[in-house]
This record gives structure tokens, C-alpha cells and sequence, in this order.
């Protein structure tokens, strides 16, 4: 293959995965202070559809962007409160995220269906590092988001292993009773982790509608968020796992809309199956060839009640 | 001081449950009233025309009640599994999964009469839904794969297969470019009550929510299901084969959400196309948590969630979204599960002590 064919490819792909990339690091830091949201999904596209509407309306991808934080962030609240105050049912409640958000987008986005994007979210080139070969073009010739999605990484895997923070999320995760015990309170920092889920997963939304296909769609998400829970399993709950599936993710997704495009002879509709495919194919050798859920943090999914300690 | 705590119930109080699923209801349609207001619509216009839609006349009740099949039986499917704890999400592919072989054996042998054709619509019907579930199951039982994710991701794979065949080989080629399939000869249509569309789906969901009642009420394993569902270290210690119970359970709940696309193209539609659930089998979820995976409360609930689908398609005349209807329905589960700790615990008030 020609070289500068293969390089494109790779910069298709580190774009495609932005979204899952952001989805997937909230939903693994929400899953790391024991709360399981299924609600991915609905996150996304209420921050799919915030993101695109603001920015219409403002004319600036900024105010898309914090309107998708806040939104996603509410979605996220919902959960925590259910889950966390409630003590309700953490699937049936991320269930639920997922149907409402794709009501509530769909509902709010009517109007905006098929309205173009006048002004594209704009290309940031970092200087120098866009100039190293191969790694250049692949990496460092994006928009700002995308530079941002891989600090995030970092930083998540930093804050969870290298600090005292880090330390109350995974004990309240592992074992909320001994996290407790020690004066963490385990309720709220499930509160900020759920939060800060959804409002990753807002991003992730509107990084799709504002950034990757700058338009608005009903479910648009097409599942990434489902894909970037199961993200998480494959990860072993580790953020730098995390950034090599969503790229993994990415690179599926480049290739079958290239294949597409390059009129090679497999019905467009089997391709389109790939990516939910190669998901539970993940999924399964992940599961099997580590031996169960290996690294889950123990305490996921249940809720935490002082009274019962 | 006085305050308020939350006291553990003896037993779960089917007063309250009834309560809290009415409640939850109202305040759902509060949440979708406000996002109207917002809008510019009024609210409590646009329920009166839902209502009337729905109820208003005997041609309204017969589409809710025709709406509400595929849901009963969508419903009754998932609620199998969900009472063993097993988060099968899966029913809308296991639905398209069923409508696909169902409309083959019709498309394939048309020729034959009806008392053969349609029983072996049924069975394709629930055996493609069951295949449909087995993977997940299978993935399950044996390697502890999340069902949550790998039926959701299959729900996909089935609605963009049958795309790929209304779009591709069985589209009639008379269609003027529609994506669906020629229609089956008349030896595979459900027969229907009267002038309305109301098919003899019904009466398969009734006898199948009646099945449901007896076998969890009264058989021994009914009474597995639950303890398995509890704890399936509890399970294994009281002798029940939990690997067994799993892929069989999930057989017959994919197998039922099979027969509902069976009977959607069997009864209603007449040929497969795209498109043909409008997400019945996530309702089916709602449907199943909020009659509180009971087959009788199933069966009801199933008619208030057609009468909000027939409701919703109404008022799109009036440029109100149908979304209204998904996100109707992600309040009222959201505020059920907000609810649910009354049905466990009671409200009392006690004196805290000043420390």
C-alpha cells in the first residue's frame, strides 16, 4: 500500500475514535468509583444534539461544546441520583438514560435536521510536532479536541494511580465499607465520578456532531455509546487500554467508509455491521483470555448503604 | 427533631407498587409537558389529542390494541430473563430476527395452505429469535461475557441484515424503489377480528402470558428462576444447573421476541420492509419493569404503551416529534426507579437525636 494512503488512514483513524475515546474515559472513571452506567448512549446524543443546536445559534463551537459538558453532566446527575441517593437499579436506570436521551435529542433536534454547519470546526496544526514524518499527519495535524482527548487520557490514568484523589476513587470502588472506614466520603465521590461521565460523554457527542460529521441526525451516535462501555471491559478499566480500543474502534470505522468509498465489492450493509461485530468479538476474547472481568473494580454495581455496613 | 427515614418492608407492598407506577406515569407526562411548553406547544393540547387518538374511538382502541401485541409479547419475552437477572436488551433484534424468517418461510413457500404456513411462520419465527439470543447466551453461561452489551450490539447486526435484504435480494422488484419485500400470498396472513387490524397475535400473547403465570406460580422451575436470580452461588448450592437455566431462559425470551416480528409480518404488514418495529423491543423493556415483570401487569401495561405509541404517531400531525414518545417513556422509567425504594422501604418519621 502506498504510504501516504496508510498515513491518512491512521489520521481518519485517531478522528473516528475521538468520540468513543471521550465517552469511553468518562465511563471508565464512573465505573472506577463502582457505579456501571449503561447510559452512554443517551449521554452522547444529548451532548450530539446541545453541541450542534448552541452553535448553530451562536455561530461559536464553543458554546456548543460547554452547552454538551452541561448537558452530559445533567444526564450523569440523573444517574448518580438514582443510583446513588435511590439506590436504584444501576442497569435499568442506564437503560433509561439511553431511551430518554434519544428521545430528548430527537425531540429537541426536529428542527435542526439536515441544517448545515456554515463554519467547520477549525484545524490546529501543532507547530514543529506536525512537521515529524509519519507521526506528524497522523497525530499532531487535528483540532484541538483531539490533542485534548489524549491529555485527558493521561491525565485520567495520572489522577487515578499517581494521586490521593486517584486513591479514594478506586477504594470507593473496591471496597466503599473500608473506603468509608477511612473518612472518604463514598457517596459524593461516586457523585463527581458519575458527573464527570456524563460530561465526557457529553463531549464525546458533540465532538460527533460539531467536529467528525458536523450535522445533526436522530441517533446519530449509531451505538458508539455501547461500544465505548464495552471500551471499558477491554481497557481493564485502565485509561491507556482504553486510548489503543478506541483507535482500534476508529481504524474499523476508517476503513469500511474508505472501502465504501473505493467501490470494493462487499454490500455496504455488511460493513456497516463490522464495528457491533468486532465488538463483541473484543468483548469475548478480552473476557475469556483474562479470566473473568479482571481488573472490574469489585465493588461495581453495588450500590453502597451506610446503614447496612 | 423530627425526620424522615426509610424503614425496611416486610414484604413488598403491591399497593404501593400500584401507587408508584401511576405516580411515576403523571410525572413522566409532567417532565414531557415541560420540554413542550418549551417548545412552544401546548401541553395539555397535545395530550387530550394523544388520548382521543389512543381511546377515542373504536377504531383508536383497535390500532392501541394492535400496537400493543408485539409489545405483550416483547414484553413477556424479556421479563423471563430480566427475572433471572439477566439483562437481555436484545429483544428488538431477536423481534427483527423473527420477522425475517417468518417472512422467508412465507416468501418461499407461499404456496402453502394456511394451517400448515402459519404454524411454520410461528416456529421460524421463534426459533430465528431464540438463535438470535443463544450467541449472547452462550457467551454467558459459559465465559461470563456481559449479555448487556454483546444483545445490544446484535440488535444492530439484525436490523441491518433485514435492511440488507429489503434493500437488496427479496425486494420486490414492482416496488417503485421502497425497501420491502413482495407481498406473501394470503396463506400467511394472522386472521383478524372483524374490519379492525387487530390479528390473532393477541390471543397467542394471552395464552402466553397465561403459561407464564402458571409455570412461575407454580412450578418448581419458576421457583429456580427466582433463586437463580438472587444468587447464582445460592442457585448452585440448591442443586439448580445455572448454565442450563441461562441458555434456556434466554432461548425462550429471544424465541418470544421472535414471535412478535413474526406476527407483526404475519398480521400486519403482510411482507417484511424496513424499518417494521419502532423500537417495540426497548419499549418491551419499559413495559416489562414497569408491570413489574408480571405477566398480568405485562399484558396491561403493554396496552398503556401502545396507547402511547398509537397517541404519539397521532400528534405528529400537529409537528410535535414522535421522540415525545421515546422520552414519555425514559421519564417514567427514571421516576419508577426513583419510586422503587418506597415499594421497599417505608416512610416514618423519628426523632434524631442531637448528638
Amino acid at each position: 500500500m502506498d504510504l501516504s494512503i496508510f498515513i491518512a488512514l491512521l489520521a481518519a483513524t485517531v478522528v473516528a475514535g475521538t468520540p468513543i475515546l471521550f465517552a469511553a474515559i468518562g465511563e471508565l472513571l464512573t465505573e472506577r468509583s463502582g457505579i456501571l452506567n449503561l447510559g452512554v448512549e443517551g449521554m452522547m446524543l444529548v451532548g450530539a444534539v446541545l453541541g450542534f443546536i448552541f452553535t448553530i445559534n451562536t455561530g461559536n463551537h464553543w458554546y456548543g461544546f460547554a452547552a454538551a459538558l452541561v448537558g452530559g453532566g445533567m444526564m450523569g446527575a440523573i444517574h448518580a441520583f438514582i443510583t446513588i441517593t435511590l439506590r436504584g437499579n444501576q442497569v435499568v436506570s442506564g437503560l433509561a438514560l439511553t431511551i430518554f436521551g434519544s428521545g430528548v435529542s430527537g425531540f429537541m433536534g426536529k428542527a435542526y435536521q439536515g441544517v448545515p454547519i456554515v463554519d467547520p470546526f477549525k484545524h490546529a496544526p501543532v507547530p514543529l510536532l506536525k512537521d515529524i514524518p509519519v507521526l506528524g499527519p497522523v497525530l499532531f495535524r487535528h483540532d484541538v479536541l483531539v490533542y485534548l482527548s489524549i491529555v485527558l487520557v493521561i491525565l485520567m490514568w495520572y489522577v487515578l494511580y499517581r494521586t490521593s484523589w486517584g486513591l479514594s476513587i478506586r477504594s470507593a470502588g473496591e471496597n466503599p465499607a473500608a473506603a468509608d472506614a477511612v473518612g472518604i466520603n463514598v457517596a459524593r465521590v461516586r457523585y463527581i465520578c458519575t458527573i464527570m461521565g456524563g460530561v465526557l460523554a457529553g463531549l464525546g457527542g458533540a465532538y460527533l456532531s460539531l467536529a467528525y460529521a458536523p450535522s445533526w441526525q436522530e441517533d446519530m451516535t449509531a451505538g458508539r455509546g455501547w461500544i465505548a462501555v464495552a471500551l471499558v471491559i477491554f481497557a481493564l478499566w485502565n485509561p491507556l487500554r482504553g486510548l489503543v480500543g478506541a483507535y482500534l474502534f476508529g481504524g474499523v470505522e476508517a476503513m469500511t467508509f474508505r472501502m465504501q468509498a473505493a467501490g470494493i465489492k462487499i454490500s455496504p450493509f455488511f460493513l456497516s455491521m463490522l464495528p457491533y461485530i468486532l465488538t463483541i468479538l473484543v468483548l469475548t476474547i478480552v473476557t475469556i483470555r483474562l479470566r473473568q472481568e479482571a481488573g472490574a473494580p469489585a465493588a461495581l454495581g453495588v450500590p453502597y448503604d451506610r446503614e447496612e455496613r | 427533631m423530627l425526620k424522615i427515614r426509610l424503614v425496611k418492608r416486610e414484604n413488598e407492598s403491591l399497593a404501593a407498587g400500584i401507587v408508584v407506577a401511576a405516580v411515576s406515569v403523571l410525572l413522566a407526562f409532567v417532565v414531557g409537558g415541560i420540554f413542550l411548553t418549551l417548545s412552544g406547544f401546548s401541553a395539555l393540547d397535545t395530550y387530550i389529542q394523544m388520548f382521543e387518538g389512543a381511546f377515542g374511538s373504536s377504531y383508536a382502541l383497535s390500532e392501541t390494541l394492535v400496537k400493543a401485541i408485539p409489545l405483550m409479547l416483547a414484553g413477556l419475552g424479556v421479563s423471563l430473563a430480566f427475572r433471572m437477572k439477566l439483562w437481555n436488551i436484545g429483544a428488538e433484534g431477536q423481534l427483527y430476527m423473527g420477522a425475517f424468517a417468518a417472512s422467508g418461510v412465507a416468501l418461499f413457500l407461499g404456496q402453502l395452505s394456511a394451517p400448515v404456513l402459519i404454524p411454520l411462520m410461528l416456529a421460524a419465527g421463534f426459533a430465528a429469535g431464540a438463535v438470535w439470543a443463544l450467541i449472547p447466551a452462550a457467551l454467558r453461561a459459559y465465559w461470563q461475557i456481559n449479555e448487556t452489551i454483546t444483545t445490544l450490539m446484535l440488535n444492530y447486526v439484525a436490523i441491518i441484515w433485514v435492511d440488507y435484504l429489503v434493500y437488496g435480494p427479496w425486494k420486490d422488484p414492482n416496488s417503485l424503489g421502497f425497501p420491502l419485500t413482495p407481498r406473501f400470498a394470503s396463506g400467511a396472513y394472522l386472521p383478524v377480528l372483524g374490519e379492525t387490524r387487530v390479528h390473532a397475535g393477541l390471543i397467542l400473547a394471552i395464552i402466553i402470558a397465561l403459561i407464564f403465570y402458571v409455570v412461575l406460580k407454580y412450578s418448581r422451575w419458576g421457583y429456580e428462576l427466582r433463586v437463580a436470580g438472587e444468587s447464582q452461588e445460592a442457585a448452585r448450592y440448591a442443586g439448580i444447573n445455572v448454565i442450563k437455566n441461562i441458555i434456556l431462559v434466554m432461548l425462550i425470551s429471544g424465541g418470544i421476541a421472535g414471535l412478535a416480528g413474526m406476527i407483526e409480518v404475519s398480521g400486519i404488514t403482510h411482507r417484511l420492509q424496513h424499518g417494521i418495529s419502532p423500537g417495540y423491543g426497548y419499549t418491551a423493556i419499559i413495559v416489562a419493569w414497569l408491570g413489574r415483570l408480571h405477566p398480568v401487569g405485562i399484558v396491561l401495561v403493554a396496552v398503556l404503551f401502545g396507547a402511547l405509541l398509537v397517541g404519539g404517531f397521532g400528534v405528529q400531525t400537529a409537528g410535535i416529534p414522535f421522540s415525545i414518545v421515546l422520552m414519555l417513556q425514559g421519564a417514567v422509567l427514571f421516576f419508577l426507579l426513583a419510586g422503587e425504594i418506597f415499594m421497599q422501604r417505608r416512610p416514618v418519621l423519628v426523632r434524631k437525636e442531637d448528638k
